[in-house]
Order: structure tokens, then sequence, then C-alpha cells
């Protein structure tokens, strides 16, 4: 990592179609250490926002405590951010969208903050599909205190002072599946090509967006025997199959082979494009999903790309009639009643 | 022979020490919980409201659906006691399970009513009470055929004897069955026959009315009878709350539903039908309080209601919102406690934990309503108080307040009346500080008041973003663990802190020196709160009438403003009266306003029901014994 921050940028550096270089997509320096998965997933971010031309301020981000909670502090500087408490972002964003759900809603998360002391919250706001893309950067471990195993360390898998890991982990893409969660997806910092897609895929799906990012540790989790760190992650990577995303108003150029290629189109009319995938792997089927991930994780191999989606998912404010105008900007004449209702009420109570 | 005829009790003769007054009594209702005697028994109350005089329900209820004694008080008071009273002038005794106990409870010469269908245990016959046996089960055996209307309406039969016991109008009676099947007449008439049968049972067997007995008044005013739960969801609907976030738990449920109901009723979009409010049940108070805070943040007014196991759970949460500066409307309904204590039964013992929830140097806003009128209006304040000062404000409350209906003075509303939505700067407002050549910073403390401004979310493309957050920053909230910038912070959110004195509702002062004049050399303080007030007064009352004078201020907010401070020097003895065992408003006092701990007498109730004016009396008496009048003159 870099020390110091660099505003030289190339004059003629791109614009996206709301004018915006991706330069207006970055946030602060990392304070991570050098070559932490997570500063990868951070440029991801950056990328996918960039490319999708969300007006930067449209979106939050939010976080509950960890390494990877740290992170949205170094992207989308021009976005409201907020570094909450540990395992709890899910309550905050699942507040901050029913007061307004007219933002785009980023929650970053790490295996010890959503498979260890926040998998309530995570669970619930996966069976409520509420609006939002949920990241967790799974590095297999506590990073902040120092490498302790976390509840998605792998079976047997070696630390770095040697021990192997002696309890089943959870695997919360798994687990979204069977909450109900609306959108699943695996990805791998160290593969952009897949995990930029991916997430503009889950920004544009309206309900709960999932995904399990494998972000390894360089600094405790990176050794020989561990499950996730860079090494073993490539060698054992295999995709449902290779991911292409065009937002809505882009008119589709690319040419695919026909029989070989998915065609996704989500709610907001942006379609995916899924070639090559795995045998009789359908990405409109849970089941198809949970066996999946079972049958590769029987194999030693991690299954990435994107797992499950519904196209036509019924979020939050649906189930619960929310008007359509954010919460947060109704005024007093469409909140308060009036004295003369209160009149009324005070009758009925005589 | 352990058991009574019928006719040797239910023929037994009115006696000249039986109790006897106009508007003056206490009813109490034994039942079994899931036997819908609840809705009867608050027809009696209402029945009683409606002749124009003060009345004063208390449910007592176990924790449980179906199956346990539960019971219903009523006070009526004329003179306006409207705090618990002990003793029982008349007992409408229905549980066998809870008899024995409940007969110990009638005062000398009241007396009890009961189901004569089968005999009476010898053991449970008093001599000094008049027992009234009407054949229940039998008049609803012959009368009904449904094993449910059975127990339903012996509930109205009974209701309908006491009317004609206590010379209770009967058209007032039949007027509520009216108003409370508004839309359901076809069961007007079978509840008014149920009444009938009662009225007509008891006209016939006994010498009615009874000594003891209900006359027309004129004393309710314009008062209305509701709960303080009701009063504080629909405060929380004229206050502005968009959004709740809550968990279930006894007292405080029926605020969020009371929340609901109204917002259904007032808060539909007329054209799409679509809510302008938005409810989610969360998976625990951990993820309620969240909700809340998320919604804040992102400017909406929300709110969420617990009790004491909640607030702990709140707290880590509490002590962010605290320090991030995020405003938050928590109503807190108290029970008795410690971990699940008696979760049906009131107490006000979360003071110390509301007070300084969470970790660090935290100091919370504390709000002490006393009646259904100041549920509403603290509920409403509260959403102000909450975004101009941007942080937690707690809605003290208790299981009596809530849970049960008061007389209370009408709501009120002035439509001229907005939103206080604090320091927020908006878009234009971000562009002039731009041009004037200014750097936005959240944590700047512009006014010198410890209040900084806030953007919201979505606000300006490219400025007053922010970073939230629970650690420690500087002034333009960019992550620093630097000493001084914490420091400054902190000494910053105690200026709030202390800023907020003045906005709070202010201590109210009641002076019983009308009565008889105070003498300089004894002037004796009570400092009270909450639902201890009705029955502080009735005590101040009683020890005037003694010649113990007292001025009394019933605190209204914590903070505590000057005016405690000021009401704790010019008195010698200063009596605090909570509902907890550790004495805890005192303690706050002391600790807050640095006063001598020896000056603050404790008087002190918590048995889980509502404090009373004999029981305050008595303490102070008690206190007063200790000392000696010597001792307090010398103060």
């Amino acid at each position: 990592m870099s020390y110091i921050i660099t505003n030289f940028r190339h004059p003629l550096s791109p614009t996206n179609k709301l004018g915006f270089t991706r330069k207006d997509y970055e946030g602060a320096l990392s304070t991570l250490c050098a070559g932490c998965g997570h500063d990868s997933i951070s440029s991801a971010i950056i990328s996918a926002c960039f490319e999708m031309s969300i007006e930067p301020h449209r979106v939050a981000k939010l976080s509950g405590i960890g390494c990877s909670s740290k992170t949205p502090t170094y992207f989308l500087g021009n976005s409201h951010g907020f570094n909450s408490v540990h395992g709890r972002m899910p309550s905050i964003t699942t507040g901050a969208n029913l007061a307004n759900r007219d933002l785009t809603y980023i929650g970053v998360s790490g295996d010890g903050d959503s498979a260890s002391i926040g998998l309530g919250q995570f669970a619930h706001v996966a069976r409520r599909n509420l609006n939002m893309l949920y990241i967790v950067e799974n590095n297999g471990c506590y990073g902040l205190t120092k490498g302790q195993n976390s509840a998605t360390t792998d079976l047997d898998s070696v630390n770095k002072s040697g021990v192997s890991n002696t309890f089943e982990p959870i695997d919360l893409a798994n687990l979204a599946l069977q909450l109900g969660a609306t959108f699943v997806a695996r990805s791998f910092s160290g593969d952009k090509q897949q995990l930029v897609p991916l997430m503009k895929a889950a920004m544009s799906h309206r309900g709960f967006a999932f995904i399990d990012v494998i972000s390894p540790c360089v600094t405790f989790n990176n050794n020989p025997g561990s499950k996730k760190s860079y090494d073993f992650v490539r060698e054992h990577q295999e995709a449902t199959s290779s991911i292409d995303f065009v937002p809505m108003e882009k008119e589709i150029t690319t040419q695919y082979d026909p029989g070989t290629t998915q065609e996704v189109t989500l709610h907001d009319g942006s379609v995916i494009h899924l070639h090559k995938a795995i045998e009789g792997f359908n990405v409109h089927d849970r089941r198809s999903a949970l066996r999946a991930i079972k049958d590769h994780q029987e194999r030693g191999e991690v299954l990435t790309g994107l797992l499950y989606v519904d196209t036509d998912p019924v979020d939050l404010h649906d189930v619960i009639n929310t008007t359509h105008k954010p919460l947060s900007s109704l005024t007093e004449s469409s909140l308060c009643p009036g004295s003369g209702m209160l009149k009324s009420i005070n009758d009925s109570l005589r | 022979m352990s058991q009574v005829t019928l006719s040797q009790v239910s023929t037994r003769k009115l006696r000249s020490d039986d109790i006897s007054g106009v508007n003056e009594l206490v009813v109490r209702f034994a039942n079994t919980n899931g036997t819908g005697s609840a809705s009867a028994n608050n027809m009696f109350a209402k029945a009683v409201f409606r002749m124009g005089v003060p009345i004063s329900p208390k449910n007592i209820f176990p924790s449980n659906i179906q199956g346990l004694p539960t019971w219903y008080e009523v006070r009526v008071s004329e003179k306006g006691h409207l705090g618990r009273r002990e003793g029982v002038d008349v007992l409408v005794a229905m549980n066998p399970q809870s008899m024995a106990k409940d007969v110990e409870m009638v005062l000398p010469g009241g007396y009890l009513l009961y189901d004569n269908t089968k005999p009476l245990d010898l053991r449970l016959i008093r001599e000094d009470v008049t027992y009234i046996g009407v054949p229940l089960t039998e008049i609803c055996l012959r009368e009904y055929q449904d094993p449910r209307q059975r127990q339903l309406f012996k509930n109205i039969i009974y209701i309908g004897c006491l009317a004609a016991l206590l010379d209770i109008e009967f058209s007032v009676l039949t007027d509520l069955v009216g108003d409370q099947f508004k839309g359901k007449e076809k069961l007007v008439a079978p509840n008014v026959h149920a009444l009938e049968l009662g009225y007509q049972y008891a006209r016939r067997n006994f010498d009615c009315p009874l000594k003891v007995r209900v006359e027309r008044r004129d004393l309710v005013g314009d008062s209305i009878l509701v709960s303080g739960n009701s009063a504080t969801g629909l405060g929380a609907v004229y206050g502005g709350a968009t959004v709740a976030g809550w968990y279930p738990i006894t007292p405080s449920t029926s605020v969020i539903e009371a929340f609901e109901k109204y917002a259904r009723r007032l808060r539909i979009d007329p054209g799409t039908g679509k809510n302008n409010f938005a409810i989610a049940q969360a998976e625990d108070e951990l993820a309620a309080i969240g909700m809340v805070i998320g919604a804040c943040w992102n400017g909406a007014r929300s709110f969420t209601a617990t009790s004491g196991p909640g607030v702990s759970l709140m707290s880590e949460f509490l002590g962010l919102a605290y320090f991030a500066e995020v405003p938050v409307v928590l109503v807190d309904v108290q029970r008795a406690g410690p971990s699940t204590g008696m979760p049906t039964r009131t107490q006000q013992s979360d003071i110390t934990s509301a007070a300084y929830a969470s970790h660090g140097d935290t100091k919370q806003i504390l709000l002490f309503p006393s009646t259904p009128r100041e549920c509403f209006d603290m509920t409403a304040q509260a959403f102000d108080l909450a975004e101009r000062l941007q942080t937690p404000v707690i809605i003290m409350s208790d299981l009596d307040l809530g849970m049960n209906d008061h007389m209370s003075a009408p709501f009120e509303w002035d439509d001229e009346r907005t939103y206080d939505r604090g320091k927020v700067f908006d878009a234009e407002q971000l562009e002039q500080l731009a041009r004037d050549g200014k750097r936005f910073g959240r944590y700047l403390d512009v006014d010198g008041d410890g209040i900084c401004y806030r953007t919201y979310p979505g606000t300006h493309p490219n400025k007053g973003a922010f970073f939230t957050r629970g650690t420690s920053r500087d002034k333009y909230a960019i992550y620093t663990e630097d000493g001084d910038e914490y420091v400054a912070n902190m000494e910053r959110l105690q200026r709030k802190f202390n800023s907020a004195k003045k906005l709070l509702p202010q201590p109210l002062l009641k002076t019983s020196s009308e009565v008889a004049p105070i003498q300089e050399s004894e002037r004796y303080g009570v400092i009270y709160f909450g639902t201890s007030d009705a029955a502080t007064e009735e005590a101040m009352e009683q020890l005037a009438a003694d010649g113990m004078v007292m001025d009394g201020l019933r605190l209204r907010a914590f903070p505590f403003s000057r005016e405690v401070e000021t009401f704790i020097s010019d008195h010698n003895r200063v009596f605090v009266v909570e509902q907890n065992r550790d004495a805890q408003l005192r303690s706050l006092l002391v600790n807050e306003l640095e006063i001598d701990p020896k000056k603050l007498l404790r008087v002190l109730n918590y048995d889980g029901s509502p404090i009373t004016a004999a029981t305050i009396c008595s303490k102070i008496r008690q206190h007063c014994a200790q000392q000696g009048s010597a001792g307090l003159r010398q103060a």
C-alpha cells in the first residue's frame, strides 16, 4: 500500500454518462495491510458504481466492525457512510432503507461481523428481502484482533501458527439461499472480471442481493494450509458460469453462441449474460444452487459466480405497502392529522 | 360441617357497621385470566366515569395467558384521589383459586359478591363482611347453551348485579354496550339481556342499593379515559414518526399496537392507499433500536418501545447514538426487574440504567410522563428534542401508566405547530457555505451550544457527505485517535447536554402550604415523578391535614434544571418518592447535583403494585419519628 494519496489524474480520464470520473467514486487512502483482498473489493465497488453511472451521493454505505467494516471510508467519498456496531449493520441499513427507499444501499461486512456476532441480523435482513447489496468480505479469520479463527474458517484449514480448525464452517451463501435471499453470489477478491459485473447486477436487483467475496487476509490467513489464501482459492475456484452485465439503457452488442449463453433480465430491464455454465446448473433454482455448492465443497473446490437470482422479487417495502415517496421527505401536511381529528379521538375516549 | 347453604349467606341482613358512603370506594374484581372478564370490568369503570365521578382502574394480572388469577381494581373517588388505595370495599370474588386471599383484603364492614351456585367453603366466611350470593352459574346454564357464552355472559351478569347494588344508572350501561358493539349490533341485545338478568336478580333478592354507592356528579369535566400506551402511540403519530422498529415485550407492546392502529386510520396516503409509515417487527431489541438509528440518521423520525430488559440489550447502540449524535426516541415502559423480574408488575426501576445507558461516558435525556396527556405531549415533543439535540431521548413510562386506563386531560394540538427538525443543512445551504468559503464540518460547534449541523444522506452531489462512526473523529468527521480532539469532543457533548436543560419540560411545583402556613423552621419538600404523582399529592393533603405541611416538586425530565437545585436548597429535608429498591432517582440527584445525601430521604415502594398514599404517609412519618422532629427542625 501507499502512504500518500496522489491527486494526479490523466487529463483525459474517461467520464461516465453523468460526467463523473472514476476519482469521484474514490474515498480516503486505505489503511489496511498491503495486498489485503478488501482493497480489491473497494476498487471493484468504485468500478461498479462508476460504470453504472450511479450518482455518488445517492449511495449510502454502511458497515459493522472489523477490517472489512473499515473499508467504506476507502470508497465513495461523496456518499454518506455509517460505521456502526459489531454485527448490526443489517438493522441500521433496514432503518435507513425504510426511511428513504430512493438511495442505493451497500452494506459491507466481514465473516466475524456476519457469521458470528451478527448472524441473527444477517438471517433476518435476508428473509425480509431488504433492497440492498450485502457484501461479506470473507477472509476466514478475525484480522483486526490478530488472526483468530472465525465461523467461516474451513474445516481442517491451518492457521498461521500451524493449528488446524476443528469446527464446521458456516457457509453464508448457502444460508442466504435457505433464508430466501433473492440474489446470491460468491466471488473472489482476486477476480475482478467476475466481481464487478456481479456487483452491478446486485445493485440493479430490487431486493436482497448477497455476495460472499472470499478475500484473503495477507497477514493472518495467507499461509500454506489455509483454505482462504490467494493460492488455494486460485487453484480451487470454479465459476458457475462467466458473467457479463448489461445495464438497462445500453444496447446489447456482444454476440454469444446460441445455446451456450443464458440471458437473465432483471426487474429494471438490465440483462445478465451467463455463459459456459457448469453442467446441470440452473440459476433460477435454489436447490440447484445448494446442490452445486455442496458438490464443490465435497470435492474441495470453491464454487463462485452467480448462484441464484429471482427476477421478480417482492422487497420489504412491497410487503409492508410503504408509500413510493421516501418517508423522510414527508412533512407535517401528510404526517400530522391535526386538531380536528384529535377532538373526535377525545370524544371516542369518554 | 364446613359448608353454608345458599339461603344462610345470601339472606344475611345488612348491619349498622357496614361501610357506607357515596362515591368513595374501591371495587375489586377477582377473575381467572382468559375468561373474558376484562371488557365487562372495563364497562363497570367507564359507567362510573360517565356518571361524572372520577375513577382510577388498575389491572393486576399475571404473566400468563389462561387460567391464573387476575384482578381488576377500580377506585372511585369524588375527591379526585386517583392513586391506588389499599383495602377493598366491594369484592367481586369470581375466582375460587384466589378467594382465600381475596377475602382477607376486604375492609371490615365491606361486601363480597360471589357465585353461590355451589355452597361456599365455611372457612371463607368472615363475620365482618356482608356476603352477597348470586347463582351466576345456574343463571347462565339456564339461559345459554354455548359454553363460551355461559362463560362470557357470567361477567356481564355480575356487572348488572353491581349496577343495582351500587346504584349505577342502567341506561349508562346500555349506552356503553351500544358503543362497544357499534357495527356488531347483533351483540347488543344479548349483552343488555345479560345485564338485565343480573340487575333484576339483585333488585329482587337484596336491599338495593347498598349503603356504599355511586351517585351522579359533574366532576370529570372534559376528561378522557385512556391508557398511557395508547396516548404514546397517538403522540408518535402526531409527532411525525414514520418508522418504528420494535420487538414484543410486556408492558410496552401496546405502544406499537396503538401506533399501528392510529397510523392505519390516519396515515394512509389518500391518492395511492399506501402507508405513510413503516413498522418492522425486529428479531430482537438490538435490531429494533438499530433500525431506529438507521432511519433517524437518514432523515426520518423514528422510535421504538421496550421495557427494562430491552433497554439493557439496546445499551450498546444507545452509546453509539449518543457519541455519533443520531436522534433516537425510545419509550421505556418500566416493569419490575431485574432480569425477567415480575414482567406484569409495575416499577420505576430503570432510572439509573437509562440515565447512564451504555459504556464509556454517556448521559441520556429522560422524560417522565405522569398522565396519558403527558405521554401524548412528551412523545410528540421527544421527536423535536431528539432532532434538536441530536441524541437519544428516553420516555420513562411504566406499566401502571402504560397499561391501565387513566382519567386525563383531553389531547390538544396546535395546528400552527411545526416540527423542529433541528440543525440540518440542505443542498442550498451547503452551496452557500461553499460560496462563503467555509468548509462543512459535521462536528463543528458553530453556535457554541454544543449542537452541530448535520446533513442527510443523498443531499448534495459533492458537498456535505460525512462518515458517521462510533470511533473518535475530528470536527470534520475524519477518524482520529488524537487525545486532544477526543477530549474537545467529549466536552462539547457535555455542553450539549447542558444546553438540553432549558429545552426540556420543567418541573412542576405543588404546594400544600395554602392549606396551612408552612413553618420556616420545618421546610419539608417532596420530590416525585411519573406515576407516583397521584398518591404523593394525596399523601401531601393527608399530612397537611395533620399539620405537616410540605412543598412538592414533580420532576419531568433529566438532566435536572436549575429549579430542582433551588427547590432542594430551599428545603431542610426533601423526601424522594419512587418505586424501586435502590432510590435510583435520589442517587441521580445526589450524583448530578452534588447534594448532601443526608438531606434526601428515601420513600420507596417496590412490591410491584402502584404506590399508595398510605405507604407514602407512613414512610414519611417513620422518617420523622426516627430523626425526631427536633432533628428536622434543626436542619
